[in-house]
């Protein structure tokens, strides 16, 4: 007898939530991280005000992505190490149930240190970032983010490189889920034009969806055996 | 489905003769046909006004994409038929359209930077067509690395089909950057451009003139570049690779009865 689909994902995804909550292995270590990142960015680029305006939604999704690929591999490390996939796998429930539990558990960490970095970059780069339309573009680029990460990261912590391997991976990948969303936060920043970034927004959603569907299908090919 | 194993030897095309003998007869037409396109691009095509000889690269970085363009979609092909069918042979294709696919990439990637240096005065700059073309280049290189990292080789043929299919979207997106993105200067020359036409005037737009025999050296040489070339290198890689395991496999039986 099987678990049913969405009751599998719901305890997947609590039981992810629990362990971070009473270990705060993950956003304990993303968030800190992206705050270093943040400040390395702007003092390397020794951004003026000009120029800030220019770089602030790259700073913003190169920290995310970064701070994505961390969690993502400690968080599938955590699985395999202590045989939770394993154990996961070999439960009564479908693999799709399986990948859609982790991905909502990344994608909520990746989140929360995305809408924390949006303050904390409005008071650093002294830029509003509080706009809805941005959130949209966050929350859309978050979930393509670890769509494809989770899928990658099964992969990657099975190989013999492990950790090092994932960005490598997943970069080129992701990229045009970065540009677009780089293309789209940029114009919002600015108060462009709707015109000139909401074709960027629905590029967004059409590669989200495109990649939802095939890593979905393909997580079943990774976990096997 | 994995009928055979281990236990029988590995067959390869030298077993049999007609089919060494038609790739054999084919890499003689894929030569001549290259050498043939080659000079009419070279002498029989007129000189670009504007641009002067260098222009003639073009009839070797346009078919030269096409080409690549092929082979990673044969790793496509390759990954979902061996994630499907689970025999090898079309995991062998996939590495075969990964190593065909990147040679032929960086062909395409020295012909256009050589090609930039006297028309756009840089051998390198951070347009988007060129940017994601290389960071295309960096996909497939990591398919690689991904391969090697894994010891198992069910798992690494299962691994090497996924991350074939899902790194093809860097070649659309290079394929598509320059219809999409407005700033670059990479020229279109095939197909829709779907940025208004204000924007033509900055692009560096490439007036193709038929009848200085400029049409039938891009079309003949696009032609030959992905109608022949990858196809007949991707069969000797494959060929190789059959050659390589069965070697192994004799070396092992060699051990197992000395």
């Amino acid at each position: 007898m099987r678990t049913p689909f969405f009751a599998a994902v719901v305890a997947i995804v609590q039981k992810d939530l629990r362990a971070e909550l009473r270990g705060r292995d993950l956003v304990g270590a993303m968030g800190i991280f992206a705050l270093l990142s943040v400040l390395i960015f702007s003092f390397a680029l020794e951004l003026d005000r000009v120029a800030r305006v220019e770089a602030v939604s790259g700073v913003l999704w190169v920290t995310v992505v970064f701070a994505s690929i961390l969690g993502l591999n400690r968080s599938l490390a955590l699985e395999r190490d202590q045989g939770n996939l394993d154990a996961l796998l070999l439960a009564p429930v479908r693999r799709g149930a399986v990948y859609v539990g982790k991905l909502v558990g990344n994608f909520l960490f990746t989140l929360v240190i995305a809408l924390l970095l949006l303050p904390i970059m409005t008071v650093l780069y002294g830029i509003t970032l509080f706009i809805p339309a941005l959130l949209l573009t966050v929350l859309l680029g978050v979930v393509g983010f670890t769509t494809v990460g989770t899928l990658l990261a099964t992969m990657t912590i099975q190989t013999r490189a492990r950790e090092a391997l994932l960005p490598i991976v997943m970069m080129p990948v992701a990229l045009p889920l970065l540009l677009t969303a780089v293309r789209a936060s940029t114009g919002i920043m600015n108060a462009a034009a709707q015109t000139t970034w909401l074709p960027w927004l629905g590029i967004l959603v059409a590669l989200d969806v495109i990649f939802l569907t095939m890593c979905f299908l393909l997580f079943d090919y990774v976990v096997e055996e | 489905m994995s009928t055979g194993m281990m236990t029988a030897l590995p067959k390869t095309t030298t077993e049999r003769k007609s089919g060494v003998r038609f790739l054999a007869v084919l890499t003689v037409i894929t030569v001549v046909a290259v050498a043939a396109g080659t000079y009419i691009g070279l002498f029989y095509a007129g000189r670009d006004i504007e641009q002067g000889d260098v222009q003639r690269l073009f009839y070797l970085h346009v078919p030269s994409f096409s080409g690549a363009f092929i082979a990673f979609a044969a790793t496509v092909v390759g990954g979902i038929a061996y994630l499907r069918t689970r025999n090898p042979k079309w995991d062998t294709l996939g590495l075969a359209g990964v190593e065909i696919g990147l040679a032929l990439a960086l062909i395409n990637l020295v012909t256009g930077s050589v090609w930039a240096r006297p028309i756009w005065n840089t051998w390198w700059n951070w347009d988007p067509r060129l940017t994601s073309d290389a960071i295309m280049i960096l996909t497939y290189a990591a398919y690689l690395m991904l391969r090697s990292g894994i010891e198992n080789p069910e798992q690494r043929r299962r691994f090497a089909s996924v991350y074939g299919i899902l790194a093809f979207t860097t070649v659309l997106v290079t394929f598509l950057i320059i219809r999409i993105r407005p700033d670059t200067i990479h020229p279109v020359v095939f197909g829709p451009v779907l940025t208004d036409a204000s924007m033509m005037a900055t692009q560096g737009d490439f007036e193709l003139d038929a009848t200085a025999g400029v049409g039938l050296a891009v079309g003949l040489n696009t032609a030959i570049w992905s109608m022949l070339v990858p196809w007949v290198l991707m069969w000797h890689r494959i060929r190789l690779e059959n050659i390589a395991s069965r070697v192994n496999a004799l070396r092992l039986k060699l051990m197992e009865e000395t």
